[in-house]
C-alpha cells in the first residue's frame, strides 16, 4: 500500500469522526404509501357503493359512464337510461352523502381528540347530537307538516349549534384559562338537558314517536342530491378549516401552558377548532342522524397504525372515514334487503372487532 | 446596558390570593438570575407571569416588548419557557418535538420552512441529540428528555430563557450536566436565564444574581454572597443551615443541632 493510500484512509477516518454537515430535520408528515392506500380504499369503496344493489351494474360500465360525461373523449355510456338513473339518481347521492358524512365525522373526531387532548372525545362531545335531536323533535312535535321538508335538517342544525354554544359558554366561564375538564362537564350538562327536553316532547306527543326515532337512528336512505347540496358546503368548509389546523393540533399536544409559551392563543384556537368541527358535524347530523363510532375509531386507527402526528391523522382520517362509511352503508342496505339496518349498527358491528384487533396489536402510547 | 428583563411593581393574584406582590427585578443580557424561596413563595407564579401565562398587574418588559403592547407570537420569539414538568407527548419523535419550538416563527397556518428545519437541527446538535432524532419521546430517560425540552426551547431562538426547577426530576449527575449545559448555552448564545431553583447551593454556584421570595414578596436580592446568609435562610425557610465559602462559591448545608 502506498503512502498516499495510507493518508487517504486517515483522512476518511477523520472525516467520519468529525461532525457531519448540519442536515435539516423534519416531521414525519403524511407518508405517501398510506396516502395512496387510503385513496385507493376510498375509490374502491365508492365503486362498491355504486355497483352493489338489488340491480347489479358492473363497475367498469360505471367507470365508462362517468368518463362519457367528460368532454373531448367521445366515450359512449354503456348504461341504459334506467341503469343510468339508478346509478346517478339513486346510488350516487347516497354514496356521496355517506362519503361526506364519514369524512366529516372522522375529521371532527380527530380535531376534538387533539384540541381536548382526550382519547374519548368524539364529535358529539359537547352535545351536538342531543341538541340536534331536540331541534328535530321540536319541529316534528309543533310543526308536523314541516317534518318532511328541508326544515327538518335546518331545525336539527340549529339545535346542534345552540347546544354546543351553550356548553362552550358555560364551560369557558368556569374554567381557568385553558382547562378542558370544565368544558367537557358543561357538554355533559347541556346534553342531559337537551335529552330531557327531547324525551318530554316525544312522550307528550306519542303519535310523533316513530318519526322522531326514525330520524334519531339515522341513516342515509332516501338521500338525494338536494340533501347533498344542502349539507356539503358546511362540511367542506369545516373540513378545510380543520385540515389547515393539522400542525396547530400538534402544537396543542404539549399542553395549554406550553402552547401558550410558544406564542399560540390557545383559547381562541380551541374556540375556532370547536366552531369549525361543530358546524360540520351539525350539518352531518342534520342530514344523516346519529352515526356513532366513526369519529372515535377512524382517527385512533390512523394514530395506532401510522403516526400520532395530526399532520397524518387529520387527512388520513378524512379519506378512511369516507370510505368506511360508504362501505358500512352498502352493508346496511343489503344484508336485510329490502329492509335497511341502521347504519350505526353496522359501524359498531364491524368497526368494534376491527378496532379491537388494531388496539391489541399496537402499542398504546396515549395521544 | 439596557436590561433584557425588567419587572416593575409586578403582582399576580390567583383565585383571590396574592401569589406575587409588587416584585421589582431586572436582569442584564447574558445574566443568570435565580429565583429562590420556600415552597409556595411565588417562584413559579412569577415565572409564569414573565412568560405571559398569568394575569399580571404592573409592567413586564422583555427586550423592550410588553404583553400589553405586543402580540403573544412576537413575545414568544423573545422568551422561551421550560416548565417544571413539561408535557412530552410519548409518540412524537425528538425531531418533531424540537420543531414545535419553531412555532412563533411560522405563520399560523403555515408549515416549517427550510430555515426552521435547520434551526431545529442546530438545536438538536447543540444538545448532542443527533443520535436521537428519530426516537420517540416515550423511549427516552429523564435526563435525555430534559435535554430534548431544552433543545425545543433553544430552537425557539429566544434570547431570554425561563426555567422552572430545571433539575427537580434528575439525579445529582444529571443535575450538574443540565445546569452546565444551560450555562454553556448562556455563554455561547448570550442568553439571559431566569430560573426557579430549589437547591440553594446549586443556585449559588450558577447564578449571578439571586432573588429570594417569601410569600410572594422579595426578601433579599443580590449576589449569592449577599443573599445566602444563615440569618435570611433561617427566617425564610425555618431551616438551620451553615454557609460555607469555598473557591469563590457559596454552599448551603443543612445542619442538625445534636442534642445531648
Amino acid at each position: 500500500m502506498s503512502i498516499e493510500g495510507g493518508h487517504a484512509e486517515t483522512a476518511i477516518e477523520l472525516a467520519a469522526l468529525a461532525p457531519g454537515p448540519l442536515e435539516p430535520v423534519g416531521a414525519r408528515g403524511l407518508p405517501a404509501l398510506w396516502t395512496f392506500g387510503a385513496l385507493g380504499f376510498l375509490i374502491g369503496a365508492l365503486l362498491v357503493g355504486l355497483t352493489v344493489g338489488p340491480f347489479p351494474i358492473g363497475a367498469w360500465a360505471i367507470v365508462e359512464a362517468a368518463v362519457s360525461h367528460l368532454p373531448l373523449l367521445h366515450v359512449h355510456s354503456p348504461l341504459t337510461p334506467l341503469q343510468s338513473a339508478i346509478v346517478w339518481q339513486v346510488r350516487a347521492p347516497r354514496v356521496a352523502l355517506g362519503g361526506l358524512v364519514g369524512a366529516m365525522l372522522a375529521v371532527a373526531g380527530s380535531a376534538y381528540q387533539g384540541t381536548f387532548r382526550n382519547p374519548l372525545a368524539d364529535p358529539y362531545l359537547l352535545g351536538v347530537s342531543e341538541g340536534a335531536g331536540a331541534g328535530a323533535t321540536i319541529l316534528i312535535a309543533f310543526f308536523p307538516s314541516a317534518a318532511g321538508t328541508e326544515l327538518l335538517p335546518l331545525a336539527a342544525f340549529v339545535g346542534a349549534v345552540v347546544a354546543v354554544t351553550a356548553a362552550y359558554l358555560l364551560g369557558s366561564s368556569v374554567a381557568r384559562a385553558g382547562g378542558t375538564g370544565a368544558l367537557i362537564l358543561a357538554g355533559v350538562t347541556v346534553a342531559a338537558f337537551m335529552t330531557a327536553v327531547q324525551t318530554f316532547l316525544q312522550q307528550r306527543q306519542t303519535q310523533t314517536l316513530q318519526q322522531v326515532y326514525a330520524w334519531i337512528l339515522g341513516g342515509l336512505s332516501g338521500a338525494t342530491w338536494h340533501e347533498v347540496a344542502l349539507a356539503a358546503p358546511w362540511m367542506v368548509l369545516s373540513a378545510a378549516v380543520l385540515l389547515s389546523h393539522r400542525r396547530i393540533l400538534d402544537v396543542l399536544t404539549v399542553g395549554d401552558e406550553e402552547a401558550g409559551s410558544l406564542g399560540l392563543n390557545v383559547k381562541r384556537t380551541r374556540l375556532l377548532i370547536v366552531v369549525a368541527a361543530t358546524v360540520g358535524t351539525s350539518a352531518a347530523v342534520a342530514v344523516s342522524g346519529l352515526i356513532g363510532f366513526v369519529g372515535i375509531i377512524v382517527p385512533h386507527t390512523v394514530r395506532l397504525l401510522v403516526s400520532s402526528s395530526y399532520r397524518a391523522i387529520v387527512p388520513l382520517s378524512l379519506l378512511i372515514g369516507a370510505g368506511f362509511l360508504v362501505l358500512a352503508d352498502v352493508i346496511a342496505r343489503t344484508v336485510l334487503s329490502p329492509a335497511e339496518l341502521p347504519i350505526g349498527v353496522v359501524t359498531a358491528f364491524f368497526g368494534a372487532p376491527f378496532f379491537a384487533i388494531v388496539l391489541r396489536h399496537s402499542r398504546w402510547v396515549g395521544l | 446596558m439596557k436590561p433584557s428583563v425588567e419587572a416593575s411593581q409586578v403582582s399576580v393574584t390567583l383565585a383571590g390570593v396574592r401569589a406575587v406582590a409588587e416584585v421589582e427585578l431586572a436582569a442584564e443580557p447574558g445574566e443568570w438570575l435565580a429565583l429562590i424561596g420556600p415552597n409556595g413563595a411565588g417562584k413559579t407564579s412569577l415565572l409564569r407571569a414573565l412568560a405571559g401565562l398569568a394575569p399580571v398587574t404592573g409592567t413586564i418588559r422583555l427586550n423592550g416588548l410588553s404583553y400589553a403592547g405586543h402580540q403573544r407570537r412576537e413575545l414568544a420569539r423573545v422568551v422561551a419557557l421550560v416548565p417544571q414538568l413539561p408535557e412530552t407527548p410519548p409518540a412524537l419523535t425528538v425531531a418533531e418535538y424540537v420543531l414545535l419550538g419553531r412555532t412563533p416563527h411560522i405563520g399560523y397556518l403555515g408549515a416549517e420552512r427550510h430555515a426552521d428545519r435547520l434551526a431545529a437541527a442546530r438545536a438538536i446538535d447543540r444538545l448532542n441529540l443527533r443520535a436521537f432524532i428519530h426516537r420517540e419521546l416515550g423511549s427516552l430517560s429523564g435526563g435525555e428528555r430534559q435535554r430534548v425540552v431544552l433543545a425545543r426551547a433553544l430552537a425557539q431562538a429566544a434570547p431570554i430563557l425561563l426555567l422552572d426547577e430545571p433539575t427537580s426530576a434528575l439525579d445529582l449527575g444529571r443535575q450538574q450536566e443540565a445546569l452546565e449545559l444551560v450555562d454553556e448555552l448562556r455563554r455561547q448564545e448570550g442568553l439571559t436565564v431566569i430560573s426557579a431553583m430549589h437547591d440553594l447551593s446549586l443556585a449559588g454556584q450558577y447564578a449571578d444574581q439571586l432573588v429570594l421570595l417569601d410569600c410572594g414578596r422579595i426578601v433579599a436580592q443580590g449576589s449569592p454572597h449577599e443573599v445566602l446568609t444563615e440569618a435570611t435562610i433561617a427566617a425564610c425557610y425555618g431551616a438551620e443551615v451553615r454557609i460555607l465559602h469555598d473557591r469563590g462559591a457559596v454552599f448551603v448545608l443543612p445542619t442538625r443541632t445534636v442534642r445531648t
